[in-house]
């Protein structure tokens, strides 16, 4: 509590002086970008024991510093909790917010901030004990339901609930070691976070994972990807066409294993383009000629880093899903790079 | 000796000193409010407290004297985290003051056995930071009490779960569609069903973990208190007592707690208004109280400044009543001379 008070107050302080320069000069400046993730979330933002982030947001940090700044490990991680991260972002702490958080009109109308591009699809669902015999959430009636404050679940519980008559009970914490407790010992029925952290949480702290089951409905949209502030159009725009740039390589094949060969061989004028063997598509955001293929052939394309950190041999174990290509049946879609 | 004139010029010049501080702070912090204010809105981040009439849109789990439904505003939501906070508070100033004066006469008794323990409890509590002692208290609570269709049943009124304690005694019963009048007195006995123990009188894990966690922290500190306070009490005055023959009881109760009140009153104060800014620990275990529901209010609205504003102002005017109230119970313990 006090921490966070000292750390709002701070931020206004420090706000009155930290927004001279353009977000990109002060990165190169730096010669560092400053990224706020997730302060442990397997698969998208977590540090390991060695203290090396590892995560699909982590990764689309990378992705950025290796176009912008020639290496992708340029990136300073900033740990951020749920209530914490808006600020950090609005008052300059961090360049950009890659932090599994969903894109909403509130969050773009009136918070100063830009959403760029979406990195996971998501939805809020549910996780129960297999022993329960639950086969959809609108079974959860007067059950208690575990939930991880923070975010926007507890209103999309609260909705579903009404909507459904359940009359849920909501037990929301902040600690997510006192949720998780909560869950697994039985005192919540069931518990509600985006499905993507059920997996998480399943796969890291369940005794056997087997043992708990994700109930097929998911109660809400939860686009989720990195957003930025409001008023500086040109990084903006870096970040927005990095996404895409990694989506266009996945969609041509391009892979951190084939772009030193395809930079070589490759006559297809698109690949040529995106691996900046023909036009100079850098140019047009500020950056050198080679951006893309510097963050493919670091960090990999979205396939890459998607199977990577949540992909089916991960312990997360996600299929592509919504987060196929639009080519695949999926919701991925990268705006053309030419 | 500086004459009659030279004092009082000292003395407008002292008061002339001070105005010129409070006029200088004034400006500072309406500079501070004011550079603020531009920066939020030139950064589009839209700022006010117009949202406090907004439909709050999220459920709360347990509430305190009144129902809450997520069609009321968020001022409606964080009154109602105000009232747990409140509750919890209470009873824990009241719980830590009884079992912290057990511990501070014991800790001052000649009794070896009671001295022992109680030392040991002080050492062992107060040494352990309060946030681990509250997620103990809450894993233990959920992890290793039997589920609530088999719960410990104790002088078959007490029924101890995995989802709380549910207990007999009186409720004032009021009938579905009617008012609080139209109510009545009734016996509430807890049921165990196959769905767990039914009753109209229950605690949830998470009240309860708050609870223990701040009363046991804090009688660990408050037992200290109380034993230098009797300390503090000069040998002399019990040998006195003694001679006039009176019994030990008699001299706690009529010489020497009567005197240590003064000394203890002061540093009492401290620990119950600790007792209430760490009762907003609690949403570290689920428990709604006033923090947990301005948490969920800063992340649906995004008015950082505003929701934390409410709860500096909240937690300020309640430590601020308590050592006013304090403040009179030690004005009156004075001695009169």
């Amino acid at each position: 509590m006090i921490k966070k008070t000292t750390f709002v107050l701070l931020c206004m302080l420090v706000s009155l002086h930290c927004f001279a320069g353009k977000t990109l000069e002060s990165i190169r400046q730096k010669d560092q970008i400053s990224c706020g993730v997730n302060t442990g979330l397997a698969g998208f933002g977590a540090a390991d024991s060695q203290g090396r982030w590892t995560g699909l947001d982590v990764d689309i940090c990378r992705a950025i510093a290796a176009a912008v700044l020639g290496s992708a490990d340029k990136v300073r991680f900033v740990p951020l909790s749920a209530p914490q991260r808006f600020t950090a972002l609005q008052s300059g702490e961090i360049d950009i917010l890659s932090r599994n958080t969903t894109f909403s009109m509130t969050r773009d109308a009136a918070m100063g901030l830009n959403q760029t591009a979406v990195t996971f699809y998501d939805g809020q669902g549910f996780m129960v004990p297999a022993r329960m015999g639950i086969k959809s959430a609108k079974q959860l009636k007067n059950a208690t339901v575990c939930v991880q404050s923070g975010t926007t679940t507890e209103k999309n519980l609260t909705d579903f609930s009404r909507a459904n008559k359940l009359d849920i009970k909501p037990i929301v914490f902040e600690k997510l070691e006192a949720a998780n407790a909560a869950y697994f010992s039985g005192r919540c029925k069931a518990y509600t976070t985006d499905a993507s952290g059920l997996a998480s949480i399943r796969s890291r702290e369940a005794k056997n994972p087997k043992e708990h089951v994700l109930l097929p409905d998911l109660i809400s949209k939860e686009p989720l990807g990195p957003m930025v502030r409001r008023g500086d159009d040109e990084w903006f725009a870096i970040t927005k066409w990095v996404i895409y740039g990694l989506l266009e390589a996945e969609e041509y094949q391009i892979t951190s294993n084939n772009i030193e060969s395809l930079k070589s061989n490759s006559t297809d004028p698109a690949v040529m383009r995106l691996i900046g063997k023909s036009d100079d598509m850098g140019k047009l955001l500020g950056l050198d000629k080679e951006w893309l293929a510097k963050a493919v052939s670091q960090v990999g394309n979205y396939q890459e880093i998607f199977e990577r950190n949540v992909g089916e041999k991960t312990p997360l174990a996600l299929k592509r899903g919504l987060n196929a290509l639009w080519s695949n049946g999926g919701l991925q879609y990268g705006m053309p790079i030419r | 000796m500086p004459t009659s004139s030279q004092k009082s010029k000292n003395t407008h010049q002292e008061w002339a000193l001070q105005i010129i501080l409070l006029i200088a702070l004034g400006l500072v912090l309406v500079w501070l409010g004011h550079q603020t204010w531009i920066n939020l809105k030139s950064r589009g981040i839209q700022s006010g407290f117009d949202f406090l009439f907004d439909p709050a849109g999220f459920d709360i789990g347990e509430t305190t004297w009144i129902d809450f439904n997520s069609d009321e505003s968020y001022w409606v939501a964080f009154a109602a985290g105000l009232l747990n906070t409140l509750k919890v508070s209470s009873l824990g100033i009241l719980l830590s003051s009884l079992l912290g004066l057990a511990l501070g006469l014991a800790a001052s008794s000649t009794i070896w056995v009671l001295k022992a323990i109680s030392r040991t409890y002080i050492e062992i509590i107060r040494n352990i930071p309060l946030l681990i002692q509250l997620l103990s208290w809450y894993v233990l609570w959920v992890e290793y009490l039997p589920a609530s269709s088999d719960p410990i049943i104790l002088l078959q009124s007490l029924f101890i779960s995995q989802e709380g304690l549910s207990f007999s005694g009186w409720v004032w019963m009021i009938p579905m569609d009617g008012s609080f009048l139209d109510g009545h007195l009734q016996w509430n006995a807890p049921v165990v069903s196959p769905d767990g123990v039914q009753s109209a009188l229950n605690a949830s894990p998470e009240f309860l973990s708050i609870l223990m966690a701040l009363s046991i922290y804090t009688s660990a500190f408050i037992a200290e208190i109380v034993r230098a306070g009797i300390a503090s009490i000069s040998k002399g005055q019990v040998l006195a007592a003694q001679s006039l023959g009176l019994i030990p009881s008699q001299i706690s109760r009529c010489i020497v707690l009567p005197q240590a009140a003064r000394l203890i009153l002061p540093p009492l104060t401290n620990q119950y208004l600790n007792l209430i800014k760490n009762s907003s620990l609690a949403v570290a275990v689920g428990f709604p109280d006033l923090v947990s529901i301005g948490n969920t209010a800063l992340n649906q609205t995004g008015r950082a400044v505003e929701c934390i504003t409410i709860l500096m102002l909240v937690y300020l005017t309640l430590s601020i009543a308590v050592s006013f109230v304090m403040n009179q119970i030690g004005q009156s313990m004075t001695f009169k001379d």
